[in-house]
């Protein structure tokens, strides 16, 4: 029988989770409560003794110091309305796992197959709160249908006897009588082919279905299948796994299409093939040859996450994912499996990574948006509150600190909210003398599954994330992630590879098992998997689920025979789950069975390499935007207000709920200086204890200027990203990037008519891309692309400003060298290096009065690259006492965050700036002209600043002092701005202060 | 030469400070090994051979059923393979030898949920008082300034006055009543509190972070070998760690959170070795 057991708090003791609940209800719904308390239900469906589940209940259960519980019967009492919510059948139910395996201690006894413990939350409101409000609560805050389902009961109604009844969301199990595998008919009309990869979720062109078609019809293909016992039509499995493979999310076929380009400003026509070969792997490869022996790539593109050197005995690994399609479905769920998931990918690069930071870098609309939302978005406040969540967890419970990232601002996010996740971690050079950044499947090597077992949760996601979003998006591709599980699976797996238990590992992400096998398969040109063997959340999975299910926390080996029983007894003695789920072969097909019969045989080449090329027309026609005409500003409110704008505000009430020192390494802080809250511009970590070598990792993004031209737009990113870097004091000749690509559907149609035109700003973009790294000497070493982030139901369409991440990874000597951007002391000099210009496009300034203009600001490489090289060599000789890139906001923004930041005052002439000699005052101020770095040097120093910048743009502009304000004279000396540090600082923390 | 004072650190099921808290192990002087929760279990290894257990920070289980419950439960009732003796009655032996037990963070909430703190009538396995979600309800990562009751019998604390040390929790809320309360502050056991600027406990957020009873930040048993506190001394070691250390060149190189690990060594070489 079912039992149910509810703990609650004892009266008198404050409900910290019910008050914050109820605060959030507030500002999210606007309904105001008296009062939220909260019980938590466990509802134990096991075979127990009255005595055990007494044992539980106030063992494991509840807390005899603040906590009352109760057993089959209601703790709820003083209420107007109560709300429970649990998780809808298969969703993950972490609180339910460690539940199930405390009464497994407690008893000594494994639950039987079928039996399980589901939790639940009651909220119990207090105030005057209609039906109709406590619906609003539970659908617009409280749950998230497509993975939770709630009960409200009035007090009235309420049975305080019995309370509300037994529900177990269990998952019913589906009739084995139908045949477990379906076959498809392909030898159908266009339209029929059609409605088959829209009904069967599979995102497959006419084009592609057709090559299936095709293949099906091959008299070849069909004798080799008749020989393994297949008919002539494809299978349900087979079709899913081409699906997968073939799909935009693990084929990118976008940047490997055949792209006609035409610039209607230079007439110049041309055909790309691949804007992933002729620009991003092109710029590496030219990079790498021209560096010779200092190359600092050990593995590039081709694995999960891309490796560059650090020390002689130790590499590093870097990957950034996007989350983006999930997250906008579910904030919570989606950001977690977002991290938890870019984990796995860092994690499962070479032989296996030890992970060492987190970064994110989200894109929303305003939290704060107030106009009526199209029909299944959710309110960006609340994917605000649910991916920081999310993440927060991930990050967190993993361990892993989070120590870099930024939240950027747009009403187009509202469509699709940006969620970028980033893992940086650290390998031995060799591992068994074997360099670790390398792995290698072998014929007769075991297909081993680690880690959690397999639901329906997940599936589709990879097709799903390569459509936009519309009413038939799937709850299946929603998912709750399991940090505890993995990261018992990564304690296991790190002893796995010290001892040499594996020849490759990778993990199993989007398209499940088909891509992870799949790809492993690809060192031998075959295998046999036996998707029988493969454990399950529960019975009645298909065997085209089993192959393509993304349930998360998992990862492949291969395991040679003569370590298998050694791979799997570690694993059980670590409680980490491992199954032998078949062999390697050479044989050269994708061969899966269940139940002995063959159900998947597809040969590898074409699984691989059958997928047509698309052709997309690009064509690129500038925006027509002028410069407007501005009268000058009151210098002192507008940099309040750009202050106080979402973009460049505080992030410190989110900064605050990542773990940003776990591991002890983090020498530079996301936030710093002398009350310990001002906005780092890049981190320093250093991994290894012994000795004080550091990793540096940034970033940039600025896709505000992706409406006047993505060229500028990618080369500011990059050049952000790089400037970051420097100004913590990473070393420019020792920096990898990565690029990842959030755009809108680039592909002309029905759907898309400027298709062409958002094709041409991506070819821009790559062009910018390899132009740029080129010049920095930047290698790419990994990167991703999510390329439908709109969104479209009945006439509205919302697409994304596409947006380029760049992020970089590299080294910084020795950590003790590394600067902060905070003013340290009075009396100091203030130096801006870099010229500032007449570039306020795109700027926040414009944006304050709602504006574009025209002048984009535009890098320089050349002379950057000499500054940041010398701004190294001034840090080497510690002649630096601060140094803060300019971004959002230009000159006035770095300055008040270098003032504030350090609690000193600066004085400031604008007249001293590198600048065209009638820039006006307002210009000056705001531009955000590239490739700056505001940089206070103590006066025993300036000299040998100065001589290391000869020749250079590097202009003294001012002093640091003592009185604490921010004090800025203009042409004539004109007194523009005399504001007082506190005054520039609380309106900085004020907007996200209460997030 | 003497011998080495011998430390470990459980790791698993979601331990994560492990690597730092050995580190500072090593820093202060002892051999430190970490040793997996499995390796316990199966038997392989056992508490006796060393003087010195460290549990330190992390998410046991998720804290899902409250921060250290499912770990508590653990401890309390899995069998070790092959022998009659459980990990808790190696752990009550442990404590009998007169070894030390420092908890961290999470390891503090774990000693808490078991019953070794504030066990003021000596029964380790009873559980007296409790760690909850801070009076904000969210985790929080910040620096908090400590100060040190001259007069606890902490053996971790001794001749040390202020500390400045990261907390990095969503549940380090110390709650008892006010019986047990009394008993604490009488025998002077809160040997750790959060204070304000001027060295004053405070119950003010956010320099006390989470609303903890009597400003409690970190506490011992009777003998003073217990001691269990929330913020992180093992992510304190080195100067670099510190938050404005490219502001104070002056900054010793050594971090305070080390000298808790120096006075538990020095503790050891005195009275157990």
């Amino acid at each position: 029988m079912a039992w149910r057991i509810l703990v609650g708090l004892q009266d008198g003791i404050v409900d910290a989770r019910g008050e914050r609940v109820r605060r959030e209800i507030h500002d999210h719904l606007g309904i105001d409560l008296t009062a939220v308390r909260t019980i938590d239900v466990y509802t134990v469906d096991a075979a127990l003794t009255e005595d055990e589940v007494l044992a539980a209940a106030t063992g494991p259960f509840f807390d005899p110091v603040i906590q009352e519980y109760a057993i089959n019967r209601p703790l709820a009492r003083d209420f107007d309305m109560l709300i429970e919510v649990g998780f809808r059948p298969g969703v993950t139910d972490n609180a339910g796992r460690t539940a199930k395996e405390a009464i497994q201690y407690l008893t000594g006894r494994r639950f039987a197959d079928g039996e399980g413990v589901y939790t639940s939350v009651q909220y119990l409101l207090c105030g005057d709160i209609s039906a109709a409000h406590a619906e609003r609560v539970a659908h617009d805050f409280l749950a998230n249908q497509l993975i939770q389902r709630w009960s409200i009961v009035a007090a009235a109604d309420f049975d305080f006897g019995k309370g509300l009844p037994v529900s177990i969301p269990k998952v019913a199990v589906g009739g084995q009588q139908a045949a477990p595998v379906q076959e498809i008919d392909l030898d159908v009309s266009d339209d029929e082919l059609l409605r088959i990869s829209r009904d069967g979720m599979l995102a497959l062109s006419l084009e592609e279905m057709k090559v299936l078609q095709a293949f099906a019809a091959d008299p070849q293909v069909r004798e080799s299948r008749r020989q393994v016992g297949l008919g002539q039509r494809l299978t349900d499995c087979e079709l899913e796994a081409l699906a997968q493979t073939w799909s935009e999310h693990c084929k990118h076929k976008i940047f490997a299409a055949r792209i006609d380009y035409e610039d209607t400003v230079t007439g110049d026509r041309q055909t790309i093939d691949s804007l992933f070969k002729s620009c991003i792997v092109r710029a590496t490869r030219e990079i790498r040859q021209r560096a010779g022996k200092d190359d600092i790539c050990l593995s590039v593109f081709k694995d999960n996450a891309g490796v560059i050197r650090f020390t002689d005995d130790w590499s590093l690994v870097f990957k950034v994912e996007t989350h983006n399609s999930p997250s906008a479905l579910d904030p919570y769920g989606g950001a977690l499996t977002g991290i938890v998931g870019v984990n796995r990918d860092s994690f499962g690069t070479g032989l296996g990574a030890r992970l060492l930071f987190n970064t994110d870098v989200f894109c929303f609309a305003s939290p704060f948006y107030d106009q009526p939302l199209p029909p299944r978005l959710l309110h960006p406040r609340r994917i605000f509150e649910g991916v920081v969540e999310g993440v927060e967890h991930g990050g967190n419970k993993s361990g892993i600190p989070t120590v870099n990232g930024s939240i950027v601002f747009h009403e187009r996010f509202a469509g699709k909210p940006l969620v970028y996740c980033g893992t940086g971690a650290i390998m031995p050079a060799e591992v068994n003398g074997r360099p670790c950044h390398e792995k290698q499947a072998l014929v007769g090597d075991h297909i081993v599954m680690v880690g959690g077992r397999i639901g329906k949760d997940g599936i589709h996601g990879a097709t799903f994330s390569s459509e936009e979003l519309h009413e038939g998006s799937p709850a299946t591709a929603v998912q709750i992630g399991d940090p505890i599980t993995q990261k018992r699976m990564f304690d296991c797996l790190l002893i796995a590879r010290d001892r040499g238990l594996y020849t490759a590992i990778t993990d199993n992400g989007a398209g499940g098992l088909s891509s992870s096998v799949g790809e492993m398969a690809e060192d031998t040109g075959g295998f046999e998997m036996h998707l029988d063997r493969a454990p399950l959340k529960y019975p009645g999975l298909k065997p085209w689920e089993i192959l393509i299910s993304e349930a998360q926390e998992r990862m492949t080996l291969a395991v040679p025979p003569d370590k298998l029983d050694a791979l799997l007894t570690l694993a059980a003695e670590m409680d980490v789950e491992a199954t032998d789920l078949g062999r390697f072969t050479d044989s050269g097909h994708f061969h899966c069975l269940y139940q002995g019969q063959t159900v998947t045989w597809l040969p590898m080449a074409f699984l691989h390499d059958g997928v047509p090329q698309m052709r997309i027309p690009a064509r690129w026609v500038p925006p027509t935007t002028t410069e407007p005409d501005l009268p000058p500003p009151d210098c002192a409110a507008t940099l309040l207000r750009l202050l106080a704008s979402l973009n460049i505000c505080s992030k410190e009430s989110v900064v605050r709920r990542y773990d940003h020192e776990v591991q002890a390494g983090t020498v530079v802080k996301p936030l710093t200086g002398v009350v310990n809250d001002g906005p780092s511009d890049a981190a320093v970590i250093r991994p290894l204890p012994d000795r004080y070598a550091g990793v540096v990792t940034a970033h940039g993004i600025c896709p505000r200027y992706s409406d006047l031209d993505t060229w500028h737009m990618t080369a500011n990113a990059i050049d952000e990203a790089l400037r970051n870097y420097v100004a913590v004091g990473g070393n420019i000749e020792h920096v990898a990037g990565l690029d990842n690509f959030c755009w809108c559907d680039p592909v002309e149609s029905d759907k898309t008519p400027d298709g062409a035109y958002k094709a041409a700003q991506l070819v821009r973009s790559n062009q910018a891309l390899y132009e740029y790294c080129l010049a920095f000497g930047v290698p790419l070493i990994s990167g991703k692309d999510s390329m439908k982030n709109d969104y479209q139901i009945g006439d509205t369409r919302i697409s994304i400003p596409p947006t380029l991440l760049f992020s970089v990874i590299g080294k910084i000597d020795d950590v003790r060298l590394a600067t902060t951007m905070d003013a340290k002391q009075a009396g100091d000099l203030v130096y801006l290096l870099g010229r500032t210009e007449d570039e306020l496009g795109g700027s926040e300034y414009y944006a304050l009065h709602g504006l574009l203009g025209a002048n984009l600001p535009k890098v320089d490489a050349a002379s950057a690259l000499q500054r940041y090289r010398t701004l190294n060599a001034a840090q080497r000789q510690g002649l630096i006492a601060s140094c803060h890139d300019l971004s959002d906001g230009g000159l006035a923004v770095a300055l008040a965050e270098t003032a504030f930041a350090g609690g000193l005052g600066l004085d400031i002439r604008l007249a001293a700036l590198d600048a065209p000699a009638d820039l006006p005052d307002a210009t000056r101020l705001f531009a955000e002209s590239a490739s700056r770095l505001l940089v206070t040097v103590p006066v025993d120093q300036a000299d040998r600043f100065e001589t290391l910048f000869a020749g250079q743009s590097c202009r003294q502009i001012g002093t640091v002092v003592e009185v604490p304000a921010l004090r800025i004279r203009g042409g004539e000396d004109r007194l523009l701005l005399d504001t007082p540090l506190t005054e520039l600082k609380a309106a900085w923390q004020a907007p996200l202060k209460e997030m | 030469m003497a011998e080495k004072v011998k430390a470990l650190v459980i790791a698993g099921n979601g331990t994560n400070c492990e690597r730092e808290v050995a580190t500072a192990c090593r820093l202060a002087g002892a051999e430190c090994d970490i040793v997996h929760i499995a390796e316990l279990l199966t038997g392989r290894v056992t508490l006796e051979r060393y003087q010195f257990l460290n549990l330190a920070g992390g998410f046991l289980d998720g804290d899902d059923l409250g921060s250290a419950r499912a770990g508590a439960n653990r401890l309390k009732h899995a069998a070790v393979r092959n022998s009659s003796a459980t990990l808790a009655d190696q752990l009550l032996q442990f404590i009998a030898d007169g070894k030390l037990v420092m908890g961290v963070c999470n390891g503090f909430q774990l000693m808490v949920k078991l019953g070794l703190l504030p066990a003021l009538d000596g029964d380790y396995l009873r559980q007296s008082a409790t760690l909850s979600h801070n009076d904000r309800g969210r985790f929080e990562d910040r620096w908090c300034e400590l100060v040190v009751d001259p007069q606890s019998p902490c053996i971790y604390t001794r001749h040390l006055e202020r500390l400045y040390l990261p907390v990095r929790h969503g549940e380090g809320k110390f709650i008892a009543d006010n019986a047990t309360l009394a008993a604490i502050e009488g025998r002077h056991l809160g040997a750790l509190r959060y204070t304000d600027a001027d060295g004053r406990p405070t119950m003010d957020y956010p320099d006390n972070p989470n609303g903890s009873l009597a400003a409690i930040a970190g506490l011992c048993d009777a003998s003073g070998r217990l001691f269990g506190l929330m913020p992180h001394p093992e992510a304190y070691t080195h100067r670099t760690h510190h938050p404005r250390w490219t502001r104070d060149p002056g900054l010793p190189e050594e971090g305070m959170g080390l000298w808790l690990y120096k006075n538990a060594v020095a503790f050891i070489r005195e009275e157990l070795l």
